[in-house]
């Protein structure tokens, strides 16, 4: 394999962003959209419209005359004209439309105006809402790390610098954060791609958790969250059309981000079954299965992987990273590796293995070819510091043009929020043996941590007991996917109810 | 420089970007103390702090689930919040309502600009959405309709008339557009940037009516609603003005204004705090934006409490209220002193003409550059204010952002000039951009 072969992502495969363009915006996925969450197959066929309404032949049969452009007159009861509105579901963004996302969707809505119920006094069978449906670890009482508040409690407010109950490490780390921020304040805006002494400690710890493989900060984004991050790549890597759309691939089960994501930018989604059967594990064999079908339809350019699993839990083995990095550089497949979840790892002889690290362990056949994208976040872990949106990604190969136009696309958001890009800086660079809040912030970490373990054996176990429910082990995450068999009467009539 | 290159400057000043903390300017005590309050609670013991930050840190943690900030909030936004926010829209609108449901916070106000431009850019080929954005204009809009492919309808502001905007201009740009896309945007930046001009009460009633009877959807970005500092200029919000304009308007008029905590007398702009309040949207269209901004989870919680404080601010009566005012007052009339002395020093060097800065935090002068200069630009392959900021750069360590990144008339040129370094760097800089164009027009001359 030649290493001078050209990239995936290059600026020719890559959507430029020019301002002022007229818009030569097509709408991509002419073929039909496969893909799991259930969009509607839609008319992509019509030619563009002209202002006439008169043209023979355009069928345009169901559309109302807001969509051919002319305001629908409307009578109404006073007899006043009234014309129907500019953002009509009609008129809006089509693309939006597809979008779904399960995680805060019709259950959690309703979820919600229970609680209000409840709160309003009305009579339930229950007594509280637990909200079981999001990864939320504060909401849900975890306590934050004491070290990490302290320290942004000294950021948000220099003037604590000379408070005496504060121990000196997050002084010091309060210090070091401000001296890289404009005007030593956290209100400034940063770099665009991240505060760069936080990215310098970002590249640091990840070459600490690979064992010493390099890595580059200039490499390293701060993102607003990993998902943040994830729909940047996502968006860079979209082009082509009708069969020659970029697709997906994304594991079933998935977190929903991607689905949406992807429907929201007109790509295809290409679903990879995960194995329910052997620990919800990767198959290659289905990999090139879910391929060389969507091969037909799309230009399948990117693969998708959350490991630690989303909703699945399943933390992969190192052989199976290694097959999927196989699989990618051969297929010349953009690999995404979503790791937010790399502290979560319970179950007894799993380990994470970061996608980086395997590839770079695999050698220079793989190392200096397959384009990577990891992402990680403030979010999970033992932080479970969801509010701030604080993330990086880590780019591998990148193609530096591409890289330029990445970097151009991120200033138009000019920068993540500072205290989650703080944040992330304490992630990375915790307290040391030695210094002052080392042991209480490890006895916080470690008990967040065991706490999880010993909850994902308890869900294991008592689902387990249940007949009709089969719960796989949940290796790592912070979820349990369980199958439940759902009597043929409860299939009919949900199906009666949805009608 | 850093690395102890020696240039004919000590050092870069970064009068580029709307950033004022980068600039030196101080962060609002009770917001801070508020902050820290949230971000690490054991602080609520602590005598140091006021009594009026505690209540309200913990109103804002009594808020978040588990009370921590780092709970994720409703897609939304935290809803406390949204009602405060719909108060303050009340009170600054003579009690206009605000109903808290038709208020999203985000991150920041470019987050809710492109969201909105991501409902509205529908349709193909000519009738692909049009967004009228002015020239000149803050560069999120371009790059949000490029990266959208929906079409830019450029409309000028009137550099004449202290950059105003006119209905027969915007008549001029719709028009015109109409041949090549179907129209359905009209943004406005008051106060304007780059341009700092306020607009007057007349002309937004003007752009309300030629947003009515030409079918558009209004998108009004007031981030520098604090940021007035002429005399005789004053900010209406669109919204009041709306609603000022009876039954006819504000129950049909759809609108977006956007809110931020990175300008005014706050500055924060590192924490990604803002709010839009949509008008008379749609609801099954309601139900897609909250289906929408529900996939990115929540805006940064932090930048949510800022927001609060922002909204909420000490009163009369509270212990914090007078250094508040204290500073916010200092804030702004630094501000408003900075804007005069800048049109001032602008004005007395030939070839450079400055338009008084109304509001904002800008200046964006007009420069005359010789023929030769444009050449030398032209033969260099670069915009020739672009090749005149790069020289000033150079020579000065004066970073400014050239006119053409923001639009203008064709052969004009102009810079953006930010006011915010503290006034005697302002005063520096101002002079070194005076010496500096004089010999520049000599040296192309």
């Amino acid at each position: 394999m030649s290493a001078t072969r050209v990239q995936l992502l290059s600026p020719r495969t890559l959507p430029l962003l020019s301002p002022g363009r007229v818009a030569l915006f097509l709408q991509g996925g002419g073929g039909p959209h496969r893909g799991g969450v259930g969009p509607r197959f839609r008319s992509l066929t019509s030619p563009p419209l002209s202002c006439s309404s008169s043209s023979p032949g355009r069928a345009l049969s169901g559309l109302s005359t807001t969509r051919r452009g002319l305001p629908k007159e409307k009578m109404s009861e006073n007899g006043m004209m009234s014309r129907a509105k500019v953002l009509t579901i009609d008129t809006m963004n089509p693309t939006v439309k597809k979008v779904e996302y399960a995680v805060r969707g019709p259950i959690v809505q309703r979820a919600v105006e229970l609680e209000r119920e409840l709160s309003e006094g009305m009579k339930k069978p229950f007594a509280e809402v637990i909200k079981a449906n999001i990864g939320d670890a504060h909401a849900m009482g975890q306590q934050p790390i004491t070290f990490f508040r302290q320290v942004l409690a000294l950021c948000s407010y220099p003037e604590l610098l000379s408070d005496s109950t504060f121990p000196e490490d997050a002084k010091s780390r309060a210090c070091r954060i401000l001296n890289s921020c404009g005007g030593n304040s956290m209100g400034a805006y940063s770099a665009s791609q991240g505060i760069e002494s936080v990215r310098q400690d970002v590249a640091r710890y990840i070459e600490r958790r690979d064992g010493g493989v390099p890595c580059d900060p200039d490499n390293i984004y701060l993102t607003t969250g990993a998902s943040d991050g994830i729909v940047t790549m996502l968006k860079l890597l979209v082009c082509g059309e009708g069969a020659m759309r970029a697709g997906v691939m994304i594991s079933i089960p998935q977190y929903p981000l991607y689905s949406a994501a992807l429907a929201e930018l007109s790509a295809v989604q290409i679903n990879y079954y995960l194995n329910e059967e052997k620990c919800w594990s990767l198959d290659i064999s289905e990999l090139q299965r879910a391929l060389d079908e969507a091969r037909l339809y799309c230009n399948p350019r990117a693969l998708c992987i959350i490991n630690p699993g989303n909703p699945t839990g399943q933390v992969q083995s190192r052989e199976c990273i290694e097959d999927v990095i196989r699989f990618a550089a051969k297929e010349r497949l953009f690999l995404m590796a979503d790791e937010v979840y790399q502290d979560n790892v319970y179950a007894e002889g799993c380990q994470f293995h970061s996608f980086k690290k395997v590839l770079f362990e695999m050698g220079p056949e793989y190392s200096e070819t397959v384009e990577l994208a990891s992402f990680h976040s403030t979010s999970k872990c033992y932080m479970g510091e969801c509010g701030f949106r604080g993330g990086y990604m880590e780019i591998i190969n990148m193609d530096d043009d591409v890289k330029a136009q990445l970097t151009k696309l991120l200033s138009v958001r000019l920068c993540p929020p500072v205290p989650g890009q703080a944040l992330m800086d304490l992630v990375v660079n915790p307290p040391q043996p030695g210094e002052p809040s080392y042991e209480h912030f490890i006895k916080e970490r470690t008990a967040t941590l065991s706490a999880l373990a010993e909850k994902a054996k308890l869900t294991e176990q008592v689902l387990s007991t249940v007949e009709g429910i089969r719960c796989n082990p949940v290796q790592g995450a912070m979820y349990s996917f369980p199958c439940i068999t759902i009597p043929e009467r409860a299939i009919q009539e949900a199906k009666l109810t949805a009608q | 420089m850093g690395k102890g290159v020696k240039k004919p400057f000590t050092e870069v000043i970064k009068a580029n970007i709307g950033d004022a903390h980068a600039m030196g300017q101080r962060p609002i005590t009770f917001f801070r103390q508020v902050l820290a309050l949230c971000s690490y609670p054991e602080l609520l013991e602590d005598n140091k702090f006021p009594e009026d930050a505690k209540k309200r840190a913990r109103r804002i943690l009594d808020a978040c689930g588990g009370h921590s900030i780092g709970a994720y909030s409703a897609s939304q936004g935290i809803e406390c919040i949204r009602q405060d926010v719909a108060c303050y829209i009340e009170r600054r609108d003579g009690g206009i309502p605000s109903n808290p449901d038709n208020i999203y916070l985000s991150t920041g106000a470019s987050d809710a600009i492109v969201t909105i431009l991501k409902l509205l850019v529908c349709g193909e080929g000519r009738d692909r959405t049009g967004v009228m954005i002015s020239i000149p204009q803050y560069p999120l809009y371009s790059a949000a309709l490029a990266d959208l492919g929906a079409v830019q309808i450029s409309y000028y502001l009137d550099e004449d008339n202290c950059w105003s905007l006119n209905s027969a201009e915007l008549g001029r740009a719709l028009n015109e557009a109409k041949q090549r896309c179907k129209p359905r945007v009209l943004c406005i930046i008051n106060p304007g940037n780059p341009t700092g001009q306020v607009q007057s009460r007349q002309c937004i009633e003007d752009v309300i009516r030629f947003a009515k009877e030409e079918h558009l959807f209004l998108m009004a970005d007031e981030v520098y609603q604090d940021n007035v500092y002429a005399e005789g200029c004053k900010f209406h919000s669109f919204k009041k003005v709306l609603f000022e304009m009876g039954p006819e308007y504000s129950s049909t008029v759809e609108m977006a204004s956007f809110h931020s905590t990175s300008k005014c007398y706050m500055g924060e702009c590192g924490f990604r705090g803002g709010y839009m309040e949509v008008i008379n949207m749609d609801p099954e269209v309601k139900a897609q934006l909250t289906k929408l901004v529900s996939v990115r989870l929540c805006p940064p919680v932090p930048g949510q409490a800022l927001l609060d404080l922002v909204v909420n601010p000490p009163q009369p009566n509270e212990p914090s209220y007078t250094s508040f005012m204290k500073e916010r007052t200092a804030v702004l009339a630094a501000l408003a002193e900075k804007a005069r002395l800048t049109e001032e020093i602008f004005n007395t060097v030939p070839g450079i003409t400055c338009n008084p800065v109304q509001g904002a935090m800008y200046t964006f002068p007009r420069i005359t550059l010789p023929q030769k200069a444009i050449d030398k630009a032209k033969a260099d392959g670069v915009v020739p204010d672009m090749f005149y900021c790069m020289k000033l750069l150079e020579e000065e360590g004066i970073c400014l952002v050239p006119g053409s990144g923001f639009g203008q008339r064709e052969g004009t040129f102009h810079f953006r000039m930010t006011i915010l370094p503290p006034t005697e760097k302002l005063k520096v800089v101002l002079q070194k951009i005076r010496d500096f164009h004089s010999r520049f027009t000599s040296e192309f001359s």
